[in-house]
């Protein structure tokens, strides 16, 4: 699916004169990890579809330090985002897309205060915008008669209340939406965030996403969607440990709605 | 000599609100030991939300049988003490149910009645309440042990021995009785006590002394229990955190340094400005509770210790050692700590030897949370155990460098190449055309 993905750089829009109408933020995970990167192809996908005029920063971007704050390393973090916020003020850029909830969160939250100031949305609530006006169409049964259960992003739910946006565009796959006991405001983390993801979790009786894997489960679905490249590493690596992968699979919101392009 | 009971009531009352006005003055200057915090702003949205989940109880719900119960307690509790207030002036002014003579009989009638309807169901509630914490074994109860147990227990006791006193009083006042009003309740209970109209008026005095006891025994007993959340509660959730619950706050001495780093006109030898000279470098995060702000101390005073951050708590749920309840008991238990020691050496904190961190709070503890905030979410009164995690974390990461080592490989590598991995800067574009 990634014949012909046209990617534009900020930098190339600058030497045209030109300015996008949004700057997509690929994030470290979209960049490097192999299971991100797809989302980050799905995700250009409809924006090609969709026929937004958008860019990346490419080389330029780094990582947000979203990470590093959540460990503690506050230096490390402000570090990153002033360097950030300076590449990005020196472009002008007003309003930025994320697949990942946690440079959503920290963009849209922690760099405003450092002179970083921009209208962040999630994708799954750009995506929904693109449907709502009608950009971008999405038709076709490729989910028709399946069970979809979609697990919150703690960074994009309980962090910042949104819960209907990745909802709203699920309804348009068709598929059965159910929902996990533990939903929206309640849902159980996946268990990477707080800078888990990069490091082993301490002694327990049990691994946050087998658990969380386990509540997915009793909805009996066919499809885990989630919005957030770590989550779905997670509740991947729980489909796993309960030997699911067969009859299970774990799809980012963006990569729904592409496969029904 | 007939002025002899009220003067013992005037005293009793002023030894009782005395004493208990000692320790609310410690209690802020306890709260005063944290760094001051700027929570001036947005006063409406700030009176709104504790009007909501502290008065209204809103959060509460989310678990509807213990919210309901609590609501009746809650209710009972706010309701029944407006009979205080006549007991007071019946016990200064030597009257006897001052109420009957400034209002009609039948709203005195009313009121009385409803205190007591209010008064069996809070009974009922306080019993399931104790069943819950002793006999079912819920386990976010089930795993206090010691003091907050016992704490959890006495405040329940308090509670049916003062709901039974208020009843065998207004039982055994024959001239209430008499009324036929008010005593929805008690009349059923009147045969107990036999018909000598001595004996029954021992019992009723008795009953009544014992219950305005009762009642400022229990205000003293709040300052060292779990139970002072039915006063905290109300600032608590004014000062609680407005912004989303995934933004965290970015620390100003950080800044400062950062910008001067970046700053390629700044002078790294020049000599600081007036006055900056002799501060204090800032420390960075918390290693004992003066180095937390003064919300966060309120937070730790206002736990009641439901458990309820703890049972939503992935870490815990998994088994980790994490617990956000016992971050916030371990804060309070070390402040009164600290407090204690300020009092024994003439109002100076003398060097203790210990700290929150490491002798209450164990790195372990603190590098099990996924910063998911469902603590945050299940509170009912708006306490932020996470922010204090953070604030542990950051002392450990930027004053100690004691970061597990999986973090240290990954903040190297953004500070290396921009990514939590070992990749190169330069190959951030590739995936297109992978």
């Amino acid at each position: 699916m990634n014949e012909e993905l046209k990617v534009p750089t900020m930098a190339e829009y600058m030497a045209e004169g030109k300015q996008p109408e949004i700057l997509f933020w690929v994030g470290s995970a979209g960049s490097y990890d192999d299971r991100a990167k797809k989302i980050s192809k799905a995700f250009v996908k409809l924006l090609n579809n969709a026929g937004v005029d958008f860019a990346v920063l490419g080389e330029e971007e780094s990582n947000t330090g979203d990470v590093a704050k959540r460990a503690g390393n506050e230096f490390l973090f402000q570090m990153q985002a002033m360097m950030n916020i300076e590449v990005l003020n020196a472009y002008e850029v007003t309003r930025i897309v994320t697949c990942d909830p946690h440079s959503f969160n920290c963009l849209k939250n922690e760099y405003p205060s450092l002179g970083g100031v921009y209208d962040v949305v999630h994708h799954t609530q750009y995506i929904k915008e693109l449907i709502d006006t009608g950009r971008l169409s999405v038709n076709g049964d490729t989910y028709k008669g399946k069970r979809i259960t979609f697990h919150d992003p703690c960074y994009l739910g309980r962090a910042n209340s949104e819960f209907e946006a990745p909802r709203s565009v699920l309804q348009n796959t068709k598929a059965t939406l159910v929902e996990m006991k533990k939903n929206k405001r309640f849902a159980l983390c996946c268990g990477a965030g707080g800078a888990q993801m990069f490091k082993e979790p301490e002694k327990g009786d049990k691994d946050v996403n087998v658990l969380r894997t386990e509540q997915a489960l009793e909805t009996t679905p066919d499809i885990i969607a989630t919005g957030c490249p770590y989550c779905n590493t997670m509740m991947t690596d729980g489909i796993k440990a309960k030997e699911k992968e067969d009859s299970i699979t774990v799809l980012d919101v963006a990569e729904l709605i592409a496969n029904m392009q | 000599m007939s002025y002899l009971p009220n003067i013992i009531f005037a005293i009793v009352l002023v030894l009782g609100i005395g004493y208990f006005a000692r320790n609310v003055k410690k209690l802020i200057r306890n709260i005063k030991l944290g760094r001051e915090v700027d929570a001036s702003d947005n006063k409406g949205q700030r009176w709104k939300n504790m009007a909501r989940i502290a008065l209204g109880q809103s959060k509460m719900v989310v678990r509807p049988i213990a919210g309901i119960l609590h609501i009746i307690v809650y209710i009972g509790f706010v309701i029944i003490n407006i009979e205080v207030l006549e007991i007071i002036i019946d016990g200064l002014f030597g009257t006897h149910r001052i109420g009957l003579k400034v209002l009609p009989e039948s709203v005195y009638g009313f009121l009385i009645g409803s205190f007591e309807i209010l008064a069996v169901l809070v009974l009922v509630a306080v019993i399931v309440f104790w069943l819950r914490r002793n006999i079912i074994n819920l386990k976010r109860f089930k795993t206090l042990k010691g003091w907050p147990k016992n704490d959890g227990n006495i405040i329940l006791y308090f509670e049916v021995v003062l709901m039974c006193l208020f009843l065998v009083m207004n039982a055994t006042d024959t001239s209430f009785q008499q009324l036929g009003t008010g005593n929805v309740i008690s009349q059923f209970i009147v045969p107990w006590f036999g018909d000598n109209p001595e004996t029954l008026h021992v019992i009723e005095r008795t009953a009544w002394w014992l219950h305005i006891i009762g009642i400022l025994i229990f205000l003293n007993y709040l300052y060292f229990s779990k139970h002072l959340h039915i006063l905290l509660a109300f600032p608590n959730t004014y000062y609680g955190k407005l912004t989303p619950k995934g933004q965290f706050n970015n620390l100003e001495a950080v800044t400062k340094e950062v910008k001067l780093m970046m700053d390629p006109n700044a002078d790294p030898f020049a000599v600081p400005a007036e006055g900056e000279s002799d501060e204090e470098p800032a420390k960075f995060g918390a290693s004992d509770v003066l180095d937390l702000n003064r919300i966060q101390l309120l937070n730790a005073y206002t736990c009641t210790e439901c458990g309820r951050c703890t049972s939503e708590c992935p870490a815990n749920q998994t088994g980790k050692k994490l617990s956000p309840r016992k971050i916030m008991m371990d804060t309070r238990d070390r402040l009164v700590e600290v407090g204690k020691n300020i009092d024994t050496n003439g109002g100076e904190f003398k060097e203790d030897g210990k700290q929150l961190l490491g002798d209450y709070i164990t790195h372990e503890e603190l590098w099990a949370c996924t910063t998911c905030n469902a603590c945050t979410e299940a509170c009912p009164v708006s306490i932020d155990p996470l922010s204090i995690i953070m604030e542990m974390r950051r002392y450990l990461v930027m004053e100690q460098s004691a970061a597990p080592m999986e973090l240290n490989n990954m903040m190297t590598n953004i500070e290396n190449n921009g990514a939590p991995w070992p990749y190169n800067q330069q190959d951030r574009l590739n995936w297109v055309n992978e």
